[in-house]
């Protein structure tokens, strides 16, 4: 990005409002509720009443799947016109939003810092969009520095303004947690994308399922609860990722500029569980240079990707069209 | 009478000849010292006068006045003992007028009159050589440092009556056993071996190619994935030392007076790891009149920073000059000194302050942590990084199941060495000896791309948002894997392959700009 465009970018973020619940556009959401706050100071604007929205938390520290499910969440529930909700934080709250801005749908950010202070510092490039594809909203006043306590009172907001909680990647002791029981005292429906058992990562979520949670196997889950019309059925989905899946396998194959080590590298990445160039190289009985060279050649040409560093998986199709 | 004896002073690395003068005048008994000498050399007064009498050498009373010129260099250290003493038997008529003409002399003397060993004796005996000295008297500990200037005649005493012996009839006892056959020394690898390392097939790789192109390595990686081991195992496969380069690591290794006495020639790369708690002086060198540190004493070695971010900021920081320019400068109020520092940077590191991370599920880190963590290895210093390589955690298959030994350090030597003769055929008249010293301006000349070669770099520099630098590493390195592969032109492979090594950029949202990394999720992905 040019340096001018950059500072323009700054410089086009619309001023800081105030509004107060006398106001006919507060939140609808909140109205109802008890323990809301007096006044909201805003950027952009406020989440819509007349359309559905769906809160996305999770962990800070999250896997490569957990980046994966929230961004790819984010953007089919944005693409059916959903509000994303989140707190703009690390981890999967910004790449859900990211996901959401991405399929240019509305996405708000509930900070628990005032409402012109970016927080997370790093998060700035999706500060600046969320201020103009939605919105960035704080009860604290201007100026506010980050403070522990407020984010756990933001935490009500955020589930007050969703009609749906969904929980990512949440271990068993986790902040998500405060956000769950607001949303369930203020009578919200949570769902959670379950995980693989044993994996710690995924506990919280697993255990929410477990106690009743909505279970979010697939972005359809939440479109059906939320009486939402989806592209197509879940098991068309599945086959439609499989089709894909054959349809990259086939074209690895059949590509020309590939030699048969590339080839053969390629079959042996899987699509979730990364590996590391070691295993290959063991797996396959071929020189680590051999593995190496053939694993770029792969990511060049956009049939395999480095998720953390050091470890490779296939490209990923998206979950669900 | 008036007498004279060359002595030298060393200044940093430098050996600069100096005349000791001495006079003997009728006047009021007195012993005068002058030419800018510190109190340690101000003190050799008491030690000749006792040294004298325990010898049974009498003085004259007179009025004695040494100097020491050039009078605007500061003279420190214990060279002068000797030098003095003898330059005074001259004076006195006890030694023949003309005994002294041509002689060089250093050594400290003992109460007792016997001479003790001193620093830096084998680049003063090269400085004798080029000063046009013919005879180098120096303590006997100390004569096979000089023999290894073979074209000068050193003559080693253990005491002052040997001096005396040696300058009145030309003969010493006889010196068969202070000259220990200081044949070659064993360029033999030690006991650590690289087939004892499991698995780590990627980081062997690496520490292969960082060896064969003297590349900067980073192997980053859980505790207990083997990295401590595969760098102790580096010195096995290092390339062997050209004559020239024996020469300027024993210098320095006299001058900071580490010379093992029984072999006076460092033939084998130093391996220097110096412990996280090093300051920037013992890191730098140091001291009023600086003496090599770390850095210098690995000069065309290697230099082993365990646990990386553990260092100080402030000790990481400096190595980022020598790290460019190849040599330190050091500035005191006694001058400017220039040390050598060609070496290779290898370090081994945790990804946080528990190690476990990117494990997530075993990672008790906060992001914060993990941030502040990565963060004291600044971005200046990672960008002169030419490798980086993760170790994973070893496979219980290859750890014990394994019962094929894994290559032996002698095997990849051999490779190792073939590469570098390749080197120094494509440095021939040039001041560079491996890849990775090649300057921006002729990256073009020595490395050489085919077509398929260029368009992934291409890519690859669109699409990872390779900086300049990072895509000249990227390319020497390439040069290194190429003649690894024994190809006179990089191939595709060859930059697919360094491609993989590259230093990971900060993670993507880090930066402000509003930019996203597609492929690379990078390592501090919090």
């Amino acid at each position: 990005m040019h340096v001018s465009q950059f500072s323009e970018e700054w410089n086009s973020i619309p001023d800081i409002r105030l509004i107060t619940p006398d106001d006919p556009s507060w939140p609808g959401r909140m109205r109802p509720l008890s323990g809301m706050p007096k006044r909201l100071y805003y950027i952009g604007s406020l989440p819509r009443d007349d359309l559905p929205s769906v809160g996305i938390i999770g962990s800070r520290l999250c896997s490569p799947y957990g980046h994966k499910t929230a961004a790819e969440f984010g953007r089919i529930l944005a693409q059916a016109g959903i509000q994303i909700i989140s707190g703009m934080a690390v981890g999967v709250d910004g790449y859900a939003q990211e996901g959401a801005l991405e399929a240019r749908g509305l996405s708000f950010a509930v900070l628990g810092s005032g409402a012109d202070v970016c927080y997370p510092h790093k998060n700035g490039h999706l500060y600046r969009r969320l201020c103009r594809q939605g919105g960035v909203l704080s009860e604290l006043k201007p100026g506010t520095k980050p403070y522990g306590p407020y984010f756990a009172a933001r935490n009500r907001i955020i589930s007050a303004l969703s009609d749906i909680l969904l929980v990512v990647e949440a271990k068993m002791k986790s902040g998500t947690n405060i956000t769950v029981d607001f949303a369930l005292a203020q009578g919200k429906t949570v769902f959670a994308v379950p995980g693989r058992v044993g994996d710690h990562l995924s506990d919280g979520c697993n255990y929410l399922i477990s106690q009743g949670a909505g279970i979010a196997y697939s972005p359809k889950a939440i479109l059906d609860e939320l009486k939402l019309p989806s592209f197509c059925s879940f098991e068309a989905a599945c086959r439609m990722k499989e089709e894909a899946e054959k349809r990259l396998e086939k074209s690895v194959l059949e590509d020309p500029s590939l030699d048969p080590s590339c080839k053969a590298v390629f079959r042996e990445l899987s699509e979730q569980d990364p590996l590391t160039a070691d295993a290959l190289s063991q797996k396959l009985n071929l020189p680590a240079r051999v593995v190496l060279s053939s694993l770029t050649s792969l990511i060049l040409s956009g049939y395999a990707e480095e998720p953390v560093r050091g470890k490779y998986t296939k490209a990923s199709s998206p979950l669900y069209q | 009478m008036y007498s004279q004896i060359s002595s030298a002073v060393v200044s940093g690395l430098d050996i600069i000849p100096v005349t000791v003068e001495t006079d003997m005048s009728d006047g009021l008994p007195q012993f005068t010292m002058v030419g800018y000498v510190s109190a340690q050399v101000r003190e050799a007064e008491d030690r000749i006068r006792t040294a004298f009498r325990n010898s049974n050498i009498e003085l004259p009373v007179k009025r004695v006045t040494i100097n020491i010129s050039p009078a605007d260099i500061r003279k420190n250290g214990s060279f002068y003992d000797l030098p003095i003493a003898l330059s005074l038997l001259a004076s006195a008529g006890l030694i023949p007028p003309h005994s002294l003409d041509g002689v060089m002399a250093v050594g400290e003397l003992s109460l007792s009159g016997n001479i003790n060993s001193v620093r830096g004796a084998l680049p003063v005996a090269s400085a004798a050589l080029s000063s046009g000295i013919r005879t180098l008297i120096l303590p006997a500990a100390n004569l096979a440092e000089a023999r290894a200037i073979r074209r000068l005649s050193s003559v080693g005493i253990r005491t002052l009556n040997e001096a005396v012996g040696f300058l009145r009839h030309g003969k010493t006892a006889e010196d068969a056993d202070c000259f220990t056959a200081a044949g070659p020394a064993a360029a033999d690898t030690g006991d650590e071996d690289f087939s004892e390392v499991r698995g780590q097939q990627t980081a062997r790789r690496a520490a292969e190619i960082a060896v064969s192109g003297f590349h900067n390595l980073i192997l980053a990686g859980v505790p207990g994935a083997g990295k401590t081991m595969l760098a102790k195992r580096v010195p096995s496969i290092l390339p062997s030392l050209t004559e020239k380069e024996c020469l300027e690591i024993s210098t320095i290794y006299s001058i900071a007076g580490l010379l093992d006495p029984a072999h006076p020639m460092i033939r084998r790369r130093p391996f220097r790891s110096p412990h996280h708690t090093a300051s920037p002086q013992a890191l730098a060198g140091g001291g009023q009149v600086p003496r090599p540190g770390e850095i210098t004493l690995a000069h065309r070695g290697v230099l082993f920073l365990d646990e990386l971010p553990e260092f100080s900021r402030k000790s990481l920081e400096i190595l980022r000059q020598p790290l460019e320019e190849r040599e330190i400068v050091i500035s005191r109020a006694s001058g400017c000194f220039r040390f050598p520092a060609n070496f290779l940077l290898l370090a081994a590191m945790n990804h946080c302050p528990c190690g476990q991370f990117p494990d997530r599920n075993r990672c008790t880190c906060s992001p914060w942590d993990i941030r502040a963590y990565t963060a004291r290895i600044s971005k200046a210093l990672m960008d002169r990084i030419d490798l980086w390589v993760e170790c994973p955690a070893v496979s219980y298959a290859d750890l014990l199941t394994d019962n094929k030994p894994a290559e032996s350090s002698a095997d990849i030597r051999l490779r190792v060495e073939a590469v570098r003769l390749r080197e120094a055929e494509r440095f021939r008249g040039t001041p560079f000896h491996f890849n990775s010293e090649i300057p921006p301006g002729s990256i073009r000349q020595f490395c050489e791309m085919d077509s398929e070669a260029e368009i992934r770099l291409s890519r690859m520099y669109d699409s990872c948002h390779l900086s300049a630098r990072s895509c000249h590493r990227v390319l020497k390195v390439a040069r290194t894997i190429a003649d690894m592969d024994g190809s006179d032109v990089i191939h595709g492979i060859h930059i697919d392959e360094a491609l993989t090594f590259r230093t990971p950029e900060k993670s993507p949202n880090e930066d402000d700009t509003g930019f996203r990394y597609q492929h690379i999720t990078a390592w501090t992905d919090t």
